[in-house]
């Protein structure tokens, strides 16, 4: 790592097996502190709102999705949404984390609609992952670039780093055949960051990934920020498997042993990711799939960032994980580790 | 590295007796990595990369209790709505199904019950000897050894005598909570002290029964009062040699009457590495999954911790003060667990015999 030379995929692998744990915890804690020496850790009050559960994708690791024949399929009607919105801002909320589904008869004019009606109130809207921007452009005949900029003069902030998953396509043709390819999710981040937008980017590893296919995963997203600037902060966190059609899969019950998809692998993965993406300045902890105590812990392993109160939670919840963890618990905590929390309102400086 | 650490961390190295001075500054620091470290080296050069666990079943005869005390959500007064007394058949239907599961250890305790006579516990005792011999019984918290001798008026050494006769093979760690007076009259004023809970374990050792040792951590102790409670313990220790394992508890405020958060990650891994640095002389400093959750459980590891207890198979006590863990880990999670954290799993008995171990996995 020294000499500031970008490592490779090899050298990223080794990292990430061999390395002794406090090792990788130093050298993400050190260049942790020299990005961020004030010792500030950032959180937001925000609300996590999937409109839909209806996607024609069917990733074999998610729990979230259903056919829209399912009894509990659903969309969001717009005065549900609304009264989510009124509670996160009674909540002392700034923000509305808007993902869902790929819904079949959603285009650019339906995901206009939802945007326009989250901006009826006054609150920051971080929504939309690149697998959705992609689905509306398809389906409504039109450029990425042209639907991003609808959505952007609708009201939309800045766009969250989901369906990353791993950025590999070996990995997405086992694990997500029908969502889009690595290269078609940075080409949206690229234009996102184009038009100005800033993003976060994200990446879900322990399903059946190699170390290999984790370090490309962080090396492209260090290429594409090199290009553009526009990533705010990196998110990575572990595949929870229950409830999934991936859960059921031998090869992955052989791998998980293997893999990294637990707490220990967790730490390293986080610290590989600080050390790695040194042109990011912010490495979110996980606490909705790790829990508030290894999250905590994660702030010495290159985390500078512990996310959002959520206040809803589905997605990882459907998949048997369910910790909450309320604004006063997220302040605690962080100052127990001997940070400053900072309350931010949108994306991290 | 702060200089008082670089200090301890000499005396680790060179296997040097950390005084207690050192283990407040091991409290109060937030340079987590380095403890670990520290923790880790001295883990490591008593127990390599060996990390224990057992097939148990924990069976909690009664819930009532005429102690109350102030950080306990298991304990009823008898008539209340929730109680309950296990008769001798719904005791024995738990072990059996122990067995059946090669269960090598039952881990019984209770409330301290008004009625029950002495002669419930050593019937109980006996029966399960006789019937599933194979299975050690590890029983009784010095609380409700102190108990027998007040009901009986016995001394304790025949309480304890009596019971060895009966099948009791070695003792919990339980009910030490933190032996400052100051701090046990907030938290369990009806409790037997700290002196006596000592005096207790000193005659269980003297009667060449070994036990553990626990300290409840996270209320409204302060770490002087911690490092009071862990002198108290090495003290011990360095005399009779009986302490098998350490094991601090995390205090689950749910349902109690102390008013205080769930303990934080970093408490509790301090916890446990601070444990290992200045108990010198115990072997094993267990971490309870119950407590503080299977990942950070896993992440301990790391931090001077070489058993993680068992599986358990059905947990009343933390579970009635809010623990979010699950009742049960079966073999298999408890082997996944620990290779994955790159270690060697090793099923034990109670007094740490290998019952089988697990050659080195990838981690």
């Amino acid at each position: 790592m020294a000499g500031g030379a970008v490592p490779t995929v090899e050298e990223t692998a080794r990292l990430l097996r061999e390395a002794p744990l406090f090792e990788l915890g130093r050298a993400a804690d050190d260049l942790r502190r020299s990005i961020h020496p004030d010792g500030a850790v950032g959180y937001i009050v925000d609300r996590n709102i999937n409109y839909t559960n209806i996607c024609v994708c069917g990733c074999s690791f998610c729990a979230f999705y259903r056919d829209r024949s399912s009894p509990d399929a659903y969309v969001l009607p717009e005065d549900a949404l609304s009264r989510k919105i009124e509670e996160t801002l009674s909540l002392g909320g700034t923000q509305v984390l808007l993902q869902g589904g790929l819904h079949p008869e959603w285009g650019v004019d339906e995901a206009e609609r939802i945007v326009r009606a989250v901006k009826r109130h006054p609150v920051r809207l971080h929504g939309f992952s690149p697998p959705e921007i992609w689905h509306f452009a398809d389906r409504s005949g039109m450029s990425v670039g042209d639907v991003i900029a609808r959505l952007v003069a609708a009201g939309l902030d800045s766009i969250p780093g989901g369906g990353a998953e791993i950025l590999d396509d070996m990995v997405r043709a086992r694990i997500s055949p029908r969502k889009i390819g690595w290269e078609q999710w940075a080409s949206v981040m690229r234009e996102a960051h184009r038009q100005g937008l800033r993003t976060s980017a994200t990446m879900m590893f322990g399903s059946i990934e190699t170390p290999e296919a984790i370090s490309r995963h962080l090396l492209r997203v260090r290429e594409l920020q090199e290009e553009t600037g526009g990533f705010a902060s990196f998110i990575p966190w572990a595949f929870q498997s229950g409830n999934t059609a991936l859960s059921a899969d031998p090869a992955f019950m052989e791998g998980a042993a293997a893999g990294f998809g637990h707490a220990a692998g967790y730490l390293r993965v986080l610290a590989v990711s600080r050390l790695l993406l040194p042109n990011i300045r912010t490495v979110q902890v996980s606490w909705v799939t790790m829990g508030a105590k290894v999250a905590q812990l994660g702030l010495f392993f290159g985390g500078n960032d512990f996310g959002s109160t959520m206040i809803e939670e589905n997605v990882v919840a459907s998949a048997g994980v369910s910790f909450r963890m309320s604004e006063e618990e997220i302040v605690a905590t962080i100052r127990d580790a001997g940070f400053l929390p900072v309350k931010r309102e949108g994306l991290p400086c | 590295m702060e200089a008082a650490l670089k200090t301890i961390q000499d005396k680790v190295h060179a296997g040097r007796r950390l005084s207690d001075e050192d283990a407040l500054a091991l409290f109060r620091t937030r340079d987590i990595l380095s403890v670990g470290e520290m923790a880790d080296f001295a883990n490591r050069r008593k127990n390599g990369d060996r990390v224990y666990f057992i097939v148990n079943r924990h069976i909690n005869p009664t819930n009532i209790c005429v102690n109350r005390c102030q950080f306990c959500a298991f304990s009823k007064t008898k008539g209340e709505p929730l109680a309950y007394t296990m008769t001798m058949e719904e005791v024995m239907r738990r072990a059996e199904e122990a067995s059946r599961q090669k269960a090598t250890e039952l881990h019984i305790v209770g409330g301290l019950h008004p009625d029950l006579p002495f002669d419930f516990y050593l019937l109980m005792l006996r029966t399960l000897r006789d019937r599933f011999p194979a299975m050690h019984i590890q029983a009784f918290t010095a609380v409700e050894i102190d108990y027998f001798s007040r009901i009986t008026g016995l001394p304790l050494r025949d309480v304890i005598l009596e019971l060895k006769e009966a099948g009791l093979g070695s003792l919990p760690g339980g009910g030490a909570e933190i032996f400052a007076p100051e701090v046990r009259n907030r938290i369990c004023p009806e409790k037997i002290s700290g002196d006596r809970w000592l005096e207790v374990m000193d005659a269980v050792h003297a009667e060449g029964l070994r036990s553990n040792a626990t300290m409840l951590y996270g209320h409204v102790e302060t770490l002087e009062s911690r490092v009071d409670h862990l002198r108290r313990l090495r003290e011990m220790q360095d005399r009779t040699g009986g302490f098998q394992s350490f094991i601090p508890l995390a205090f689950h405020p749910k349902n109690t009457q102390i008013a205080k958060g769930y303990t934080t990650g970093l408490e509790d891994l301090l916890s446990l590495a601070v444990a290992r640095l200045y108990l010198d002389n115990f072997h094993h400093i267990k971490s309870f999954w119950i407590m503080v959750g299977p990942k950070l459980a896993q992440i301990s590891l790391h931090f001077g911790v070489d058993d993680i207890d068992g599986t358990v198979v059905e947990e009343k006590i933390t579970h009635a003060a809010g623990a979010q863990a699950g009742q049960e880990m079966t073999v298999s999670d408890l082997v996944t667990m620990i290779r994955q954290a790159g270690r060697v799993p090793v099923e034990r008995d109670t007094l740490y015999n290998v019952v089988r171990e697990w050659p080195q996995g990838r981690a």
